[in-house]
């Protein structure tokens, strides 16, 4: 028997529009509980506008948005008891305490008093800011911002989280730290609406992406199936002389090379990643060529888009 | 006996978030009291100023000047407080503040309520700083206890209805320079042009009419009278229907704002 994994947002059809600028147009997605959707897409997409929408900040001109089962439109004050939010600049007040910006939060969630201390508590351990607790949140870095950002978001204990660009400005070992921070809340049931500018965020992160572009969808499904859309890459192999460029493009001109003059470089296009890469040194040895370097170059987002915008 | 069996649960929820908002915009004061001080500095330099320095040159019959000038001066202090509403506002706005407050299932008011009353109460504490240093330079104030209280509470209900007109300016800004900007630009004539520092039969008739319609001329000539123990005339009325017209348009205007942000 087949069991069908509980809707926990559905959108519908959405439409919005900001005077003659079409921020969505007919936007369509519905996200499974307990499940990460990572909306993927360039600045200008749309992808705040639908958040903003989710969260009830924003009416949609057409369309349908559910959230666990309650219709947005309709009853947006029961949407925000069952939702948290991070937007995309860490929403915390700089004058409190780290402890004191989730105590607030959690007073405003309605979360009995009592509650709110135990809650407090767990919410700063897990998110590593106990040490940090009581200080001013101005004296905090970037990272610790954005963990206490999401912990507040998490203080009325929401089913459901949205994620405006979270590790936007963020260093890599904070974003990391992030990412274990989203992996874990999933592990215990919350689902996670998550936008990025990264594929690689959406590629860690997402059971599903959807793809968003000038208010399209314009793909969507899990990591591994758009990535074998999209293709693998480029190999690229740097001549060690200018003047090789043509013998190694001769010398692996069963896989499609082309030379690219400027770069100094021989390029092939490869589906899947570093299969083919022992061949092709191969080859190249076998012609007793020096080569200086060769890289796998993955699809930058930009050239996902362009792959899917050209189709 | 707890509140929360006492209220109505929405009401209950009203005033918890309104207390929650208050304490938060409060807080800033405690942890950076250096924004208290210099937000005290700047009106007791005017008093300083005012007094030592153009009040020899000023005739206030029936009164000594200082005496005639800090019931004018509490006025303009709430005044000038009032901006900062609009500041804290616009700063919220722009640093994403309100919209995850707008996400939480909590009273919508409660985020200009809990601002504006805080301002209020600030205003309240600058208020009686100022009357403590006035006394030391020589003000004496003549009218009673009670009068003096009731003239007190007209000025900071005075300051709280200015205080939603900087929320509408704040909410229309949103961005805290300009909402500054916006804020203090209209207030400096008519601060000036009312009589907080001057007598208003002086200044020539076309300015006259306009200062002596102003609702800060009437508000000051109300608290005035009641400090220094003079006749009171139609002042007192005209003064609360400026505050109730202000507080409710502007009240208004700030809410509509509020709910179609973005």
């Amino acid at each position: 028997m087949l069991i069908m994994p509980e809707v926990i947002i559905s959108v519908h059809e959405i439409y919005k529009s900001y005077g003659k600028v079409h921020a969505l147009e007919g936007v369509s997605f519905t996200v499974p509980k307990g499940t990460v959707l990572g909306l993927l897409g360039p600045n200008g997409a749309g992808k705040t506008t639908l958040v903003n929408i989710l969260t009830t900040l924003l009416k949609p001109d057409k369309g349908i948005a559910m959230i666990g089962g309650i219709n947005i439109a309709k009853n947006p004050s029961a949407v925000r008891e069952r939702i948290g939010l991070a937007g995309q600049f860490a929403a915390v007040d700089e004058n409190l305490t780290g402890k004191e910006n989730l105590e607030l939060i959690g007073a405003l969630y309605h979360v009995p008093r009592k509650l709110v201390k135990e809650r407090v508590q767990k919410l700063l351990e897990e998110f590593s800011l106990t040490d940090a607790a009581n200080r001013q949140v101005k004296t905090y870095s970037g990272g610790m911002r954005r963990r206490l950002d999401i912990a507040s978001s998490l203080i009325g204990q929401a089913e459901i989280l949205l994620l405006d660009e979270p590790t936007t400005g963020l260093d890599p070992h904070s974003r990391i730290e992030l990412w274990e921070v989203i992996k874990n809340l999933v592990k215990n049931g919350t689902t996670v609406l998550l936008t990025t500018q990264y594929l690689e965020e959406a590629d860690r992160l997402a059971d599903n992406i959807v793809i968003i572009d000038k208010g399209k969808i314009v793909a969507q499904g899990t990591a591994q199936e758009l990535k074998k859309n999209i293709g693998g890459g480029v190999l690229e192999i740097h001549a060690h002389e200018k003047h090789n460029l043509p013998n190694i493009a001769a010398a692996v001109r069963d896989f499609n090379p082309q030379i690219d003059p400027i770069l100094e470089i021989v390029s092939i296009p490869v589906t899947e990643g570093v299969k083919i890469l022992p061949d092709i040194i191969r080859k190249i040895d076998e012609a007793g060529i020096k080569i200086s370097d060769i890289e796998l170059r993955k699809p930058t987002l930009d050239e996902v888009f362009l792959t899917l915008t050209k189709r | 006996m707890n509140l929360q069996t006492v209220l109505q649960p929405k009401l209950y929820w009203l005033v918890s978030d309104t207390l929650a908002m208050t304490w938060r915009s409060l807080i800033r004061y405690v942890r950076l009291p250096q924004l208290l001080v210099f937000s005290t500095i700047q009106p007791v330099l005017f008093l300083l100023l005012f007094v030592y320095v153009f009040g020899g040159a000023i005739q206030t019959p029936g009164n000594n000047y200082i005496n005639f000038l800090v019931p004018g001066i509490l006025v303009q202090i709430v005044i000038f407080g009032s901006v900062q509403t609009g500041v804290g506002l616009a700063e919220d706005l722009s640093k994403g503040m309100i919209d995850r407050f707008r996400s939480l299932p909590m009273a919508r008011s409660a985020v200009l309520t809990g601002r504006t009353i805080a301002d209020l109460v600030r205003n309240i504490f600058v208020m009686i700083l100022m009357i403590v240093v006035a006394l030391i330079i020589g003000f004496r104030p003549q009218g009673s206890f009670l009068d003096i209280l009731a003239a007190m509470g007209i000025i900071a209900l005075f300051g709280f209805a200015f205080s939603w007109i900087s929320a509408s300016i704040g909410l229309a800004t949103r961005n805290s320079e300009t909402a500054q900007v916006a804020g203090f630009i209209w207030i400096f004539p008519l601060v000036f042009a009312s009589s907080i520092f001057v007598p208003i039969d002086t200044m020539p008739d076309w300015l006259q009419a306009f200062a002596n319609i102003s609702p800060i001329t009437v508000t000051v000539n109300t608290v005035r009278a009641l400090i220094l123990d003079q006749p009171l005339g139609d002042n007192l009325w005209q003064t609360f229907v400026w505050i109730f017209g202000i507080l409710i348009d502007f009240f208004l205007l700030a809410v509509w704002r509020y709910k179609v942000l973005k």
